[in-house]
């Protein structure tokens, strides 16, 4: 019960915070946490990226391997992501199958990808109906502090854009750079009350009951949006976002992810 | 998305495949109480999607340890029937029904007053009897009202739809095909007052065309919005006593 009333107190001092203005860590409300991104740390995998934002810290690793592809879409190469919230991450991670926060989050970074169009998926057809490449993407939380699926989906286009095919291993000639064809990055916001913040961090985020993420690509349309939590969100809010949405993904993209 | 090549035609004369204009809803049909055991519960068919929602409680948690000292806690179970789409779907929870689940439920919490009912659960169940696109959106609208006919206190209901993008054009409530092969898919829900309470995007839109398609999705909303109310005015205003338990009438074969 004390837990309860304490972060209440938390959540109200944060909010009158934002209310005259300001965030805790002295921040813009549309300021992103300082960014850096380490690509190919893991040489084991065939594409990989460290992201850090602020003090959250995601890894994600890209395998890619021959496989059979779906019956349904016999010359197209196939796309799997997972995401692990693992216990060293969080006190509030705990061992076991993904639960429903590590399922959404993997849905997210996969519909970013997916629906960006970044993978042409008939380039990694082999034999049709039998062999195609099969991409994972694998997002491995390092230190929830907040904003994880900016920090995921940043990490997965970046260890996506460095990726080898590893053509080589599987007798099926050389090795190539696995083709990259967009850049979606996504951009996450939260409001209290009247305001807007982007890139939340923990605390940020347990104040807010709802956030929403907008993932967008490198001409500026909109390839994907999630609001999550359970809270209400205005139609005026839901376009605020977007429009800064496209800036701050342009800048991100711009400093981190030019070919 | 697939199949881009095959260049159908979805509009013929202005009109979509199935008759509808751009900016309209497939027919819906909504039935309050139509199972015994439950405490509220809604049948309902948008188009080819038939769904069926339960809500149990407030009853007590089980496991204790996720019961919430200070409020009720909302549970939503979305799960499809394995004859529900064309190629059986193999039984039991997806990483897909999680996700809808989720964001579900957060349609539907935001409008439910858990606070009356500390350490007690509000259980809703949908199970998706047959499929064709739309069917969380069909699913959230049949729970809310099986939430209001549970007696549950709410805020207001919550009603869903989704706009898509086919050949170039917006659309409201998309079916399978336009789904399947449109260029995107706005999936909302909003209470009578336009707040949003869920909000996904997959596909490919212009900030401007998201514009079009979430004012449409609204205007849909806006027009089941009425037909739940509807269905819940009349089942009520002309119910003299409360029904007992073997007068409910349960579904008919035609229905499903």
């Amino acid at each position: 019960m004390s837990d309860v009333v304490m972060a209440e107190i938390r959540k109200d001092y944060l909010y009158h915070l934002v209310l005259k203005g300001e965030r805790a860590d002295g921040r813009a409300f549309d300021e992103y946490r300082e960014i850096v991104l380490e690509t190919g740390p893991i040489r084991k995998a065939d594409g990989s990226a460290l992201v850090k934002l602020g003090k959250t810290q995601v890894i994600v690793g890209v395998k890619i391997q021959p496989g059979e592809p779906f019956s349904d879409t016999p010359n197209k190469g196939v796309i799997i992501t997972n995401a692990e919230l693992v216990p060293l991450a969080s006190p509030s991670f705990e061992p076991g199958p993904p639960n429903e926060v590590g399922i959404e989050l993997a849905r997210v970074v996969d519909r970013g990808v997916r629906e960006s169009g970044a993978i042409d998926l008939e380039s990694l057809c082999i034999t049709p109906g039998e062999k195609v490449w099969i991409v994972f993407i694998d997002v491995h939380v390092l230190d929830d502090c907040g904003n994880l699926m900016d920090a995921s989906s940043l990490g997965a286009i970046a260890a996506l854009m460095t990726a080898t095919i590893p053509a080589q291993q599987y007798g099926l000639g050389e090795d190539y750079p696995l083709p990259v064809k967009d850049v979606p990055v996504a951009t996450t916001a939260v409001e209290f009350g009247d305001a807007i913040i982007f890139d939340p961090d923990t605390d940020e985020e347990s104040v807010a009951d709802t956030k929403l993420t907008v993932i967008t690509t490198a001409d500026g349309s909109v390839c994907g949006m999630q609001k999550s939590g359970p809270g209400f969100i205005s139609q005026d809010h839901i376009y605020r976002i977007v429009d800064i949405a496209c800036e701050r993904a342009k800048e991100i993209r711009e400093k981190f992810l030019e070919v | 998305m697939i199949g881009m090549d095959e260049k159908l035609s979805f509009f013929k004369n202005g009109v979509r495949l199935d008759g509808r204009r751009p900016d309209e809803l497939r027919p819906i049909k909504i039935e309050v109480g139509v199972l015994a055991r439950a405490d509220g519960s809604c049948y309902m068919e948008m188009g080819d999607n038939k769904v069926i929602a339960a809500v149990y409680g407030p009853r007590e948690v089980h496991p204790r340890h996720l019961q919430e000292a200070t409020r009720a806690i909302v549970r939503y179970r979305y799960n499809m029937a394995s004859f529900s789409v064309e190629e059986r779907k193999r039984p039991g929870p997806d990483r897909r029904s999680n996700e809808v689940s989720k964001v579900s439920r957060e349609a539907l919490e935001p409008v439910i007053l858990t606070s009356y009912f500390p350490k007690s659960v509000v259980d809703v169940f949908v199970e998706v009897l047959q499929a064709d696109a739309g069917t969380r959106t069909a699913g959230i609208n049949a729970a809310s009202v099986a939430l209001a006919d549970a007696g549950i206190p709410m805020k207001s209901l919550i009603s869903s739809c989704a706009a898509g993008k086919v050949d170039g054009e917006i659309v409201l409530d998309p079916m399978k095909i336009e789904d399947n092969l449109g260029e995107a898919d706005v999936p909302i829900a909003m209470t009578p007052n336009g707040d949003i309470t869920l909000l996904q995007m997959d596909g490919r839109l212009t900030p401007e065309e998201f514009r079009k398609a979430l004012t449409m999705a609204k205007a849909g909303c806006e027009q089941i919005y009425e037909i739940q109310r509807k269905v819940l005015v009349d089942r009520y205003s002309s119910m003299d006593e409360p029904e007992s338990c073997d007068e409910v009438e349960g579904l008919s074969e035609e229905e499903i």
